[in-house]
């Protein structure tokens, strides 16, 4: 079964349904640079702007001929002239990291609504980085297609994520989507204009004293 | 008060619905340690030592007094009698049930209450001056403006886990009393020239391991724009922070790092795309919001009253009572009243259910049915006539709440430490019994006058140790418990962090130390010299040396000799 919970666009629907994945998501090979360590941790969460994915890996990554499928950011960068009639027949989406920068996406690509589908990974549920890219997406870049939650995506955070302007969660793997349907209607009435409700609480309602 | 409309009952609601939910899951093994821990945070429930402790969130410090009642019943029925008021004026319960804490949620949104974003890394409680609204020298209230963060801030998507906790605390004073600076956001509000409300606005404060002040990052700031630009703040500070150490990933770190201009430039820039956005403060909201805040239907009573004064002239507890505790007020006849959670040789901010049973009742009595709690970890009724100080002052003493020791060396602030806290190097309480004991003469006290001594139990600074007068910070040597002295830490429009004095001490050293730190004030000081401006003056040298056993008093001896 699948773990795709994808929102409904329509208000007569439920909030959310169980959808088909019909995207292939293309993965980096693995690098044999050695993760630079601080202070005696691996850096799980880089500065933003550093340089995280080296030319080899891009080079070696394998991109099927045919199919809908999610590039890495620096892939797609990379390799966007070999990809461009995939690109404009709507073949082609890209997935960032919480690290990456949507100011690289947006000069290599300005009109994003090319892209049928952007998905941000997670690589750890608690990085909150990927409230203020969605959010970033959808009002400073226009972005309305699909926008997708992928990698440690856990039912608690799927009401911020929707908030941020989210259309589809892929769980992760041992967790039924099933169940975190239910988290989506967490809260009826928010108090913050955020991405899907843009307006705050007082002036959506004539709140009395 | 700000009272809750349907929508504000709602979210409390479905809140405790949630985490009811969130807790059945974890306890059903469908949620991992690791999982639980940020949601258990954001609803204020730490694991420590003993037992879970959880953090209630007490808005700006205000409370009414069917709000403390619940809280006091609450200790009693799922905790072991009392509560704790913590330096953020929120109420902390050392010893609740992991599986109670939602029916105790439930509780508390029966009283408008709950624990939402006490902890966890969000934006926490918004703390201000505890005599908002009631202050003689206040510029603007601020809490209709604190109470329209506090709702923009519950359940904010975009900053539902920044890389670090994340505090706010607004003022409305020229002489701040809500630390401003050693905030994340610090928001002190001010009359501009055009006669609007403007705001001050800090960014980069906190104590904790790197002790840092805030910078000004805009001088002017129109009010509507508070949420939006806070925003733009808090947005560059939740893609940029570092998230690799989390001893490195407060906002302070990634101001200093960039440097203010940088990262002012990297604000306005994220500003200018948020200014106007929906997310605005009209004027219409600050209106409904400032009603809940109108000024209490005071009596029109005299300035002065002739059983007062004879009061004071005849009864030197008394006097001595309303010269600690008692403080002025903007409307004629009447007085604030601090109760003093700071008995001698009691663990300082902690509440049985009983003395908050009567505090509700004070507060319903004398004072419209409110309090606030301080960050000095006391409580406040804020509106009480002076004919009745006296009967406030008997009913408080028989409750043990009378000490007259408001600013004086024994107020203690002080975390919990290594009786409660898991991350503590050294115990707390104990050091501020023991010089609470020491110092246990009131006539003495009143002679040392107004000082400032701030206990944590390790450098997470939750006692404020770096702005104290005196500062204690427990250290680990050899996996035993010693404390580091610093002098000359302030909190204020002038704050300053203090020096270390020297090598550290043992707990039993401590009150002894105190005493010599005293000592040499008490020899060194000019008339009307405070225990800061004495060590302003005359720097750290002398106290060391006397505390170090060079012994001051022989020295001097010798020179006169
Ligand atoms: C036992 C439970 C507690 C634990 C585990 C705890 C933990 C911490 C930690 C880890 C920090 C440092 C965060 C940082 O700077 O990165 C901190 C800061 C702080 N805590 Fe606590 N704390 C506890 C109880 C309290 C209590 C009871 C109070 C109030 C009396 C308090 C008030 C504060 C304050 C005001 C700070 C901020 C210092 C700053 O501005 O950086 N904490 N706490
Ligand atoms: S200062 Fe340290 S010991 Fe004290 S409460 Fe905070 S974390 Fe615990």
């Amino acid at each position: 079964m699948s773990n795709l919970i994808q929102l409904n666009t329509t208000s007569s629907e439920p909030i959310a349904k169980i959808a088909e994945n019909n995207w292939l998501t293309i993965q980096l090979p693995a690098s044999t640079v050695e993760a630079r360590k601080q202070a005696g941790k691996v850096v799980l969460f880089k500065l933003t702007g550093e340089e995280t994915v080296t030319d080899t890996q891009i080079a070696d990554t394998v991109i099927p001929a045919t199919g809908k499928m999610i590039v890495p950011l620096s892939v797609f960068i990379a390799r966007k002239e070999a990809l461009l009639s995939r690109i404009t027949s709507g073949e082609i989406g890209v997935w960032l990291d919480t690290h990456e920068l949507l100011s690289d996406l947006v000069k290599n690509q300005p009109d994003l609504n090319v892209l049928p589908i952007i998905a941000v990974h997670v690589e750890r549920f608690a990085d909150g980085r990927i409230f203020s890219l969605g959010t970033l997406l959808r009002t400073r870049y226009g972005y309305k297609n699909e926008l997708r939650a992928t990698g440690d995506v856990l039912r608690d955070q799927l009401f911020f994520l929707k908030r941020s302007g989210f259309s589809s969660f892929l769980i992760r793997a041992d967790r039924s989507a099933q169940d975190a349907l239910a988290s989506l209607g967490d809260f009826t009435v928010p108090y913050q204009g955020a991405v899907d409700e843009p307006r705050p609480v007082f002036t959506r309602y004539n709140r009395a004293v | 008060m700000y009272k809750y409309d349907e929508i504000d009952q709602q979210i409390v609601d479905e809140r405790v619905k949630q985490y009811s939910d969130q807790t059945r899951r974890y306890l059903a093994g469908e949620l991992s340690d690791e999982e639980f821990r940020p949601l258990r945070l954001q609803n204020g429930l730490y694991i420590q030592r003993h037992a879970p402790m959880l953090r209630i969130a007490v808005p700006y410090g205000m409370l009414s007094s069917k709000q403390l009642h619940k809280l006091a019943d609450i200790t009693k029925k799922y905790d072991k009698d009392y509560g704790h008021f913590s330096t953020r004026q929120n109420l902390q319960l050392n010893w609740p049930k992991l599986e109670e804490v939602p029916v105790i949620l439930a509780e508390l949104a029966t009283v408008e209450m709950h624990a939402i974003q006490t902890s966890g890394n969000c934006i926490r409680n918004i703390t201000t001056d505890q005599f908002a609204g009631i202050a003689p020298d206040e510029v603007i209230d601020p809490r209709a403006m604190a109470e329209i963060m506090r709702q923009w801030s519950t359940f904010h998507p975009e900053f539902a886990l920044l890389p670090r906790k994340f505090k706010i605390a607004v003022s409305g004073t020229k002489q701040d009393r809500a630390i401003v600076q050693a905030h994340d956001i610090g928001m002190e509000f001010y009359t501009d020239t055009a006669g609007k409300l403007a705001i001050k606005v800090w960014v980069g404060g906190g104590l904790g391991r790197t002790p840092i002040l805030g910078s000004v990052i805009r001088e002017h700031l129109e009010w509507q724009h508070a949420l939006t630009y806070c925003e733009a703040i808090i947005r560059v500070y939740n893609l940029h922070g570092r998230r690799d150490n989390a001893y490195k990933a407060r906002i302070k770190i990634l101001v200093k790092a960039l440097g203010i201009e940088e990262f002012k430039n990297q604000v306005e820039a994220e500003w200018a795309h948020l200014k106007d956005a929906p997310n605005t403060i009209t004027e219409a909201e600050l209106l409904r919001v400032g009603k809940h805040f109108e000024t209490m239907p005071y009596e029109n009573v005299a300035a002065n009253d002739a059983g007062f004064d004879a009061a004071i002239a005849s009864n030197p507890a008394f006097a001595a009572w309303v010269k600690r505790c008692v403080h002025a007020h903007k409307q004629a006849g009447y007085r604030a009243v601090t109760l003093s959670l700071k008995p001698h040789g009691k663990a300082p901010g902690d509440a049985t259910s009983a003395q908050m049973h009567t505090v509700a009742d004070l507060a319903m009595q004398y004072s419209f049915g409110e309090l606030r709690v301080s960050h000095e970890q006391n409580l406040i009724l804020a509106d009480v006539k002076i004919s009745d100080l006296f009967a406030v002052w008997e009913k408080a003493r028989a409750a043990g709440l009378a000490t007259p020791n408001i600013g004086l060396l024994t107020d203690i602030i002080c975390c919990p430490g290594g009786d409660f806290c898991s991350l503590a190097n050294a115990k707390s309480i104990p050091i501020a019994e023991a010089i609470q004991m020491q110092f246990d003469n009131l006539d003495y006290l009143h002679d040392i006058g107004d000082i400032e001594l701030n206990i944590s139990g390790c450098m997470n600074a939750c006692g404020h140790h770096h702005v104290g007068h005196i500062g204690i910070l427990g250290v680990d040597k050899d996996g035993s418990e010693w404390y580091q002295v610093t002098i000359g830490g302030k909190q204020g429009n002038d704050a300053s962090i203090g020096a270390v004095i020297g090598p550290s001490f043992s707990a039993d050293e401590m009150p002894g130390v105190v005493q010599k730190l005293i000592d040499v004030y008490v020899k060194e000081r000019t008339a009307e010299e405070r225990f800061i401006d004495t060590v302003r003056r005359l720097g750290v040298a002398p106290f060391k040396a006397h505390v170090y056993n060079k012994d001051l008093s022989t020295k001097t001896d010798e020179v006169l000799a």
